[in-house]
């Protein structure tokens, strides 16, 4: 195996795994910026699974090659839907955020579970037709050795996330709406007074979390999995709220954790067809992004990173 | 709005959550055209209808009362131990291991032995958080979580290349146990109908009245209930946090770690790969958010939540509902115990004395972090 077609390997196959972890990361970074920890991202990657599973098993006859882009569109806003009920609990009824989130956590699986069952008569779904497969980007693949490396039988939807993670971040930090949606997580009294809708903007946060949720769940289960069974999202909704905190819950520093954890995932499955890393127990790197998010922590202590209202209750007094 | 006393509406709340919970997984069976009825009275007829279905229950209940004990003594404290699942697989692993690899050693030996190194071990995964929390401030919640994902690939790992192959019957699975370290006792067994039902019950109500001992007759109770309550004015009392901190933590893992050793030495008898998280971690969290942290409701809602359980599969062969039903009730109690401040606005207490004007504290949470922890410990917050 020549160095290109090793570095193509390992690329590629990081590409799919960040995929799902950078649109989640990306809804992370926008529910907690606006001052909602989300710990349910886990529940909301499951519903955005099931929910494109379904939908792609039903219709791919009907759209075709198009059946998994519609497919994640409609597992995000199935993952927006469950997250209404994160938002409701936490910003209108009070309730601790951890516990709210660890709801969405326990609902889901067995939601989904329950659901397919209730459908197919069976605890898991079949194997889908229509997956995102391998793409190859027309013009760029054609150039030498990046091209192929890059660019060639690469996961589109990995690109489209590097590219919503660019657009997300200018949103976050460059806009109005981004402006207010921080000022919420870092000081709500002090953006009530000013005038800002505090409610409506931390609903924004977390619908826009459960989106990019369901959007991950979508395209991990459309993309890796193939399928939707209660062991289909294990870990990368927690991964994913690792790579929001090892990316200082900035859009585009999630976007390089996610892409790391990916690097990190797939060497663990892929390591054995490459020389030097077949030999490191694969252990290492499948826990390698939790005790690198540990480190970090440990590291960051002293440093403002979080917004500093993240997850404290707003209560407007009459 | 009724009028009731405080100590009513304390009972009042988890009973309706309870009632909620219930109608929501009645609609959802409703929706898909199942019986709510016959469901919920199949449940509880498996459940408690005969002497295998009552022994089950109990069993299932002893290691979610260890492991609700586990989140509720971290919770005291003012942590959030989501670790529970880690922890409790530490100790699984760990239990069977001594008793795997010391078979013919007396059983007076053996048992308590293995008991112990289980206890240890999730005493040590819990601990760690403790200590960086104490430490660094590192926010318990992310580290727990983090290492429950390290605890279940280390324990792959563990039992897929480091056990000795002698010890398992294939790479996913350990040989079963010999009875010199099982929890398991026969005339239990033979009154409870052939159930897997095991000594673990017996432990786990005398760790609920240590758990009420500690909390409520010792010292170490008192400053970890202090600590949690108000960190600054205990520091002000000469209670020191850090020690308190890392304390309730060892504590709480060792609760949830001896929920593992139950499970391993008196349901299972061995121990087998885990894919995801030990559900007896989640379902122990559960327990404890609805039971309000208190010694009887503990114990009354992991009866609860086992009849739903065991009972949800005698629900799946007769009624033919899928069992993840239960599940779904179960996590919809504990939206509704979340959502607790809006159920409380159904009633009024009576009691005029309560009514004064209690001084407003900040309501602040689990930041995700690093800086805005509600307890500032380390060098820059001295405690």
């Amino acid at each position: 195996m020549n160095i290109v077609t090793t570095l193509a390997l390992i690329v590629s196959s990081t590409f799919v795994y960040s995929a799902p972890l950078i649109l989640t990361a990306l809804g992370g970074v926008y529910s907690e910026n606006s001052g909602i920890v989300n710990i349910g991202l886990e529940g909301i990657m499951t519903m955005g699974a099931f929910s494109s599973i379904v939908f792609n098993l039903t219709f791919a006859s009907t759209f075709g090659k198009a059946t998994p882009w519609i497919g994640a569109l409609v597992g995000g806003i199935c993952g927006l839907t469950f997250s209404l009920l994160h938002a409701v609990a936490t910003i209108n009824f009070h309730a601790n955020h951890v516990i709210s989130g660890t709801v969405l956590n326990l609902m889901a699986p067995p939601l989904g579970v329950f659901l397919i069952k209730a459908i197919y008569d069976k605890g898991q779904t079949e194997n889908i037709t229509q997956n995102f497969g391998y793409f190859t980007i027309p013009g760029l693949a054609n150039i030498p050795i990046i091209g192929p490396i890059f660019f060639k039988n690469t996961s589109a939807p990995a690109w489209c996330a590097i590219l919503i993670s660019i657009l997300l971040w200018w949103v976050l930090y460059k806009t109005r709406f981004g402006l207010r949606l921080r000022s919420c997580g870092e000081n709500p009294q002090a953006a009530d007074t000013m005038g800002i809708h505090v409610y409506a903007m931390r609903y924004a946060g977390v619908l826009i979390s459960g989106f990019m949720g369901g959007l991950g769940g979508a395209v991990f289960a459309e993309a890796i999995s193939g399928n939707f069974s209660v062991s289909t999202i294990v870990g990368q909704g927690f991964m994913a709220l690792a790579a929001v905190i090892f990316g200082k819950w900035n859009p585009l520093g999630a976007m390089w954790a996610s892409l790391f954890f990916g690097f990190a995932q797939s060497l663990s499955i892929i390591g054995n067809q490459l020389p030097l890393i077949s030999k490191i127990p694969s252990v290492y790197m499948q826990i390698a992004p939790y005790v690198i998010t540990v480190v970090v922590l440990v590291l960051f202590f002293g440093k403002s990173v979080a917004p500093a209202a993240d997850g404290v209750n707003y209560i407007k007094s009459k | 709005m009724i009028k009731v006393s405080p100590k009513i509406k304390r009972i009042l709340v988890p009973i309706i959550s309870i009632i909620a919970g219930f109608l929501v997984g009645a609609i959802i069976m409703l929706i898909w055209n199942y019986n709510p009825i016959q469901a919920y009275s199949s449940m509880f007829a498996s459940a408690l209808g005969n002497m295998n279905g009552i022994g089950e229950t109990i069993r299932e209940a002893s290691p979610l009362i260890f492991t609700a004990i586990g989140f509720a003594i971290a919770s005291k404290a003012g942590f959030f131990n989501i670790g529970l699942p880690g922890q409790a697989q530490a100790g699984w692993l760990t239990s069977i291991w001594i008793v795997l690899a010391y078979p013919n050693m007396p059983k007076i030996i053996l048992l308590p032995l293995a008991i112990i190194v289980g206890t240890i071990a999730g005493a040590l995964v819990a601990g760690v958080a403790g200590y960086l929390r104490a430490q660094f401030g590192t926010n318990e919640v992310i580290t727990t979580i983090m290492l429950n994902y390290i605890v279940l690939y280390t324990c792959q790992y563990l039992m897929q290349q480091v056990m000795s192959p002698n010890l398992r019957i294939d790479t996913d699975t350990t040989k079963n146990i010999s009875s010199n370290g099982s929890l398991k006792i026969n005339w239990l067994t033979n009154m409870f109908g052939g159930s897997r039902i095991n000594a673990g019950i017996f432990l786990a109500l005398v760790a609920i009245i240590i758990y009420w001992f500690l909390m409520k007759k010792t010292t170490m109770g008192f400053e970890i209930k202090s600590v949690g309550a108000n960190p600054f004015a205990s520091r002000y009392a000469g209670m020191s946090s850090k020690k308190n901190i890392i304390l309730s933590m060892l504590l709480s893992g060792s609760f949830a770690g001896l929920g593992g050793v139950v499970q391993g030495l008196g349901t299972y008898q061995n121990y087998f790969t885990q894919t995801t998280s030990l559900d007896i971690g989640w379902d122990g969290l559960s327990v404890a958010l609805l039971g309000g942290s208190t010694t009887i409701g503990i114990l009354l809602a992991a009866i609860l939540f086992s009849i739903l359980k065991i009972g949800g599969l005698g629900m799946q062969t007769i009624a033919g509902i899928p069992y993840e039903i239960v599940s779904i009730v179960i996590a919809a109690i504990i939206f509704f115990v979340a959502i607790s401040y809006v159920i409380g606005l159904l009633f009024k207490t009576k009691d005029k004395k309560n009514n004064y004007q209690q001084p407003q504290r900040k309501e602040r949470g689990p930041n995700n972090g690093i800086d805005g922890s509600n307890i500032e410990v380390g060098k820059k917050g001295q405690i």
